[in-house]
């Protein structure tokens, strides 16, 4: 596919200097851990539950390791410590380390050789849960028909319960994937919530219980539908890696995972993100769960034609980023947005350039496009149309995840009949522009290859400098979306620590062996 | 003089409502639906469009003519009554009163995501052609972005010396931006500050009307622009100098 005549070697550049910045930061992240990773671990090792405070064990027990033993040998040297003492019993442990004001670090620590030897069990029995998970939904995504393009759409009651009732009435409306809009400010707790929860603002906590809940109710639909409803929450902020491993084991599809989003757009220090980052994308890939990353979000703050360049760029780097992690192409959720202003003339135009961009550039990628909402003013009429032009954009360069525009975006949380309408408008885009794409082409050197071109010219020079200066040097400078972080600012800092020699991981050990392996 | 709704004829009352019944669709939903226009007042109402959307509920979209009105004369709304200046006139404006920075600070607090609102405000590309704050001479903006505490605002407000304090809220649940807004005052109140300062209240439901009943100075709802929040707080201001 080549309707816009882009230059492959500048294409191949781009991905150049991406794979020079993405080798960069991966050095960085390979001499680091962060607590959240370290909690992780604990989670993928059948560490679970809260004790009497509400205090999630994982967060205890690693907290526990950070003030009385060397964190830097990693969390796996002391739980491996403490069951061997116990006759590797987890459950047993785990009550008595509630109960007792005993430390972890109390136990006799073992030698290095050990500590994979003690958690095999452990940890095979929940990495076979999380393959086994693979399994159900390929045999679900093989048994059914797939469309090219899926429509996304959230729910955010606060209430799962409510939620469920919610995501129900969407599938059966034609609602391909549901996202569960986590409550605002969850992405800076640095612990999971536990439990069911039926009190959120602006969203639902993302806990375990809560994915188990919403799946259940997702499979019931996609039987009686015929269509596998795909479930989806947000693998950003402070716990990264542990909702990946949480959504792994539930058996979520899709994971909102972005550390430049979470950089810009929530303060988190970059340190800690990206490290984060990749031990989260590593469970995703292991599980095969879709990323979504957010460069989209850049221009809700950047002018959307001014800085279009400095989002592909960014899908550059996420794809390096992801290719690290041994994520697959068909696995790379990569952003983009429809977010010109419509008064701009020939507006339509610049939206399809860069929306086939991105096709082309990324042919494998199940690209995911974002609605209209900057410029969105409360006139649901006119929003309606705003939508309609972004579904035909969607359906002539054929996106793979579509997050559906409301018509009341910056009024409230969708109601049912929004995102009723929503889909409704989608389908009939859908239905009636059906094969257009492959009817038309562009004009040789006309206003849509233009601008594709101008696009890519840019991001190769944005990329070229950020690869010069580097990944945290060019944050630094507020190279996305106008926002400046500092390297040792923001977020999670002090959860980042540089690991010993002696460091072990067991899970991400075992994860890298099996893509060694296959 | 009195007033209704307008369709196509004066005083025609004529409105159009949507909504959804968590019942099936069926000639009993249309029936209550119809039922429950009249109970809004609304005259002879039509179902022109019933739709299961889900199992369990309908959506309705009907026609009907209201039978109130209001009287027109009697109506009393707080306005910012003040002409904008231009921000060339702002600009002077502060340099001839003023011998130092005026410094706002502004951020989306409490559980709201959304700065598309701020941003127009403060940032120095601002919105549809009107500059943001950051760009005039005279003024230090500083804009905290999203999901501020109001803690850590005000606690901003004091480290910088803030002048006046940009207060924006976009997307709410179950109204819980208003309970934030108060909050705000509240603690402002508690640090003895909130007579120092100017506070603003913005976004997409704020009016003046409402943000003056919370107990903010001002309140700017859609179509203001980084001038008319300025011209408002530095007239206001100057006010105060003297």
């Amino acid at each position: 596919m080549n309707k816009l005549n882009l230059d492959e070697i500048k294409i191949a550049s781009c991905r150049k200097h991406a794979e020079g910045i993405a080798v960069d930061v991966q050095n960085f992240i390979n001499l680091h851990s962060t607590v959240s990773v370290e909690r992780t671990v604990l989670r993928l090792l059948g560490v679970d539950g809260v004790d009497d405070f509400g205090v999630p064990i994982p967060n205890k027990i690693v907290d526990d390791v950070f003030k009385n033993g060397d964190i830097t040998l990693g969390v796996s040297y002391y739980i491996a410590s403490a069951l061997k003492y116990l006759n590797n019993d987890l459950d047993n442990f785990i009550k008595i380390y509630i109960k007792e004001e005993k430390s972890i670090c109390d136990y006799p620590l073992v030698k290095k050789e050990e500590v994979d030897k003690i958690l095999r069990t452990h940890y095979q029995e929940y990495l076979s849960r999380i393959k086994n998970n693979k399994h159900i939904r390929d045999s679900y995504l093989s048994k059914h028909k797939r469309s090219i393009t899926d429509l996304y759409v959230i729910v955010a009651t606060g209430n799962i319960d409510e939620d469920v009732t919610q995501a129900v009435a969407a599938a059966k409306a034609g609602a391909d994937i549901i996202a569960v809009i986590r409550s605002t400010g969850q992405s800076l707790l640095d612990y999971v919530p536990y439990g069911k929860t039926t009190e959120g603002f602006g969203g639902t906590f993302a806990t375990q219980e809560n994915f188990r809940i919403m799946r259940l109710a997702l499979d019931r639909v996609s039987d009686e539908e015929g269509r596998y409803i795909k479930l989806v929450n947000y693998a950003s902020g402070l716990c990264m890696p542990e909702i990946a491993a949480m959504g792994a084991l539930e058996r979520l599809d899709m994971l909102l995972n972005d550390s430049m989003y979470g950089i810009i757009f929530r303060d988190i220090n970059m340190q800690r993100t990206f490290v984060d980052q990749y031990f989260s994308r590593l469970i995703n890939a292991y599980s095969g769960i879709i990323i979504n990353t957010g460069e989209d979000n850049y221009l809700t703050t950047s002018d959307a034609v001014t800085e279009a360049h400095t989002v592909l760029a960014s899908q550059f780097i996420n794809e390096a980023f992801a290719k690290k992690a041994h994520l697959d192409e068909s696995l790379m959720g990569l952003g983009h947005a429809f977010e010109i202003n419509p008064n701009v003339e020939d507006s339509f135009l610049y939206e399809l350039a860069q929306a086939e961009m991105a096709r082309e550039i990324f042919p494998n990628a199940p690209l995911k496009y974002m609605p209209p909402t900057k410029h969105i003013n409360g006139n649901i009429f006119r929003a309606y149309q705003q939508n309609a032009m972004f579904n035909m954009v969607t359906t002539l360069t054929n996106q793979s995840i579509h997050l559906l525009g409301m018509m009341t975006e910056a009024i409230h949380t969708p109601f049912m009949s929004d995102r009723f309408l929503a889909i409704k408008n989608a389908k009939m885009v859908q239905t009636t522009m059906k094969s257009f794409a492959s009817e038309i082409e562009f004009k040789e050197n006309g206003i849509v290859q233009k601008r594709a071109q101008s696009v890519l010219d840019e991001a190769v020079d944005l990329l070229k400098q950020i690869s010069t200066e580097g990944m945290f040097q060019s944050l630094e400078n507020g190279v996305f979306a106008e926002t400046k972080r500092p390297i040792n600012g923001g977020k999670g800092l002090d959860g980042v620590f540089k690991k010993s020699s002696n460091y072990i991981n067991v899970v991400s050990q075992r994860m890298e062996e099996s893509f060694n392996e296959s | 003089m009195k007033v209704k709704p307008y369709g196509d004829t004066l005083n025609d009352g004529k409105i159009q409502v949507s909504f959804t019944l968590p019942v099936e669709r069926s000639q009993k939903g249309i029936a209550a639906a119809k039922e429950i226009a009249k109970q809004m007042g609304l005259l002879d109402p039509v179902v022109v469009h019933a739709e299961a959307i889900g199992d369990g509920f309908s959506f309705y979209i009907l026609y009907g003519s209201l039978i109130h009105s209001v009287d027109y004369d009697k109506i009393q709304v707080e306005e910012i009554t003040q002409k904008a200046l231009s921000r060339k006139e702002i600009e002077t404006l502060i340099a001839k009163e003023f011998d130092r920075g005026i410094v706002f600070i502004g951020a989306s607090t409490g559980t709201d995501a959304h700065t598309v609102g701020i941003d127009a405000i403060m940032n120095m590309k601002g919105y549809a052609g009107h500059y943001g704050l950051e760009r005039y001479n005279g003024i230090e903006a500083f804009n905290l972005g999203s999901q501020v505490l109001n803690e850590e605002f005000v606690k901003m407000a004091i480290d910088k010396k803030a002048d006046v304090l940009l207060i924006s809220q976009t997307v709410t649940q179950k109204d819980v931006h208003l309970k934030n807004l108060v909050e705000l005052v509240e603690l402002l109140e508690a640090e003895g500050l909130r007579d120092k300062i100017i506070l603003i209240a913005g976004g997409a439901r704020i009016t003046h009307e409402l943000a003056k009943e919370l107990g903010y100075d001002a309140g700017f709802g859609p179509g203001n622009f980084a001038e008319d929040v300025a011209t408002f707080a530095i007239n206001e201001l100057i006010e105060r100098k003297q």
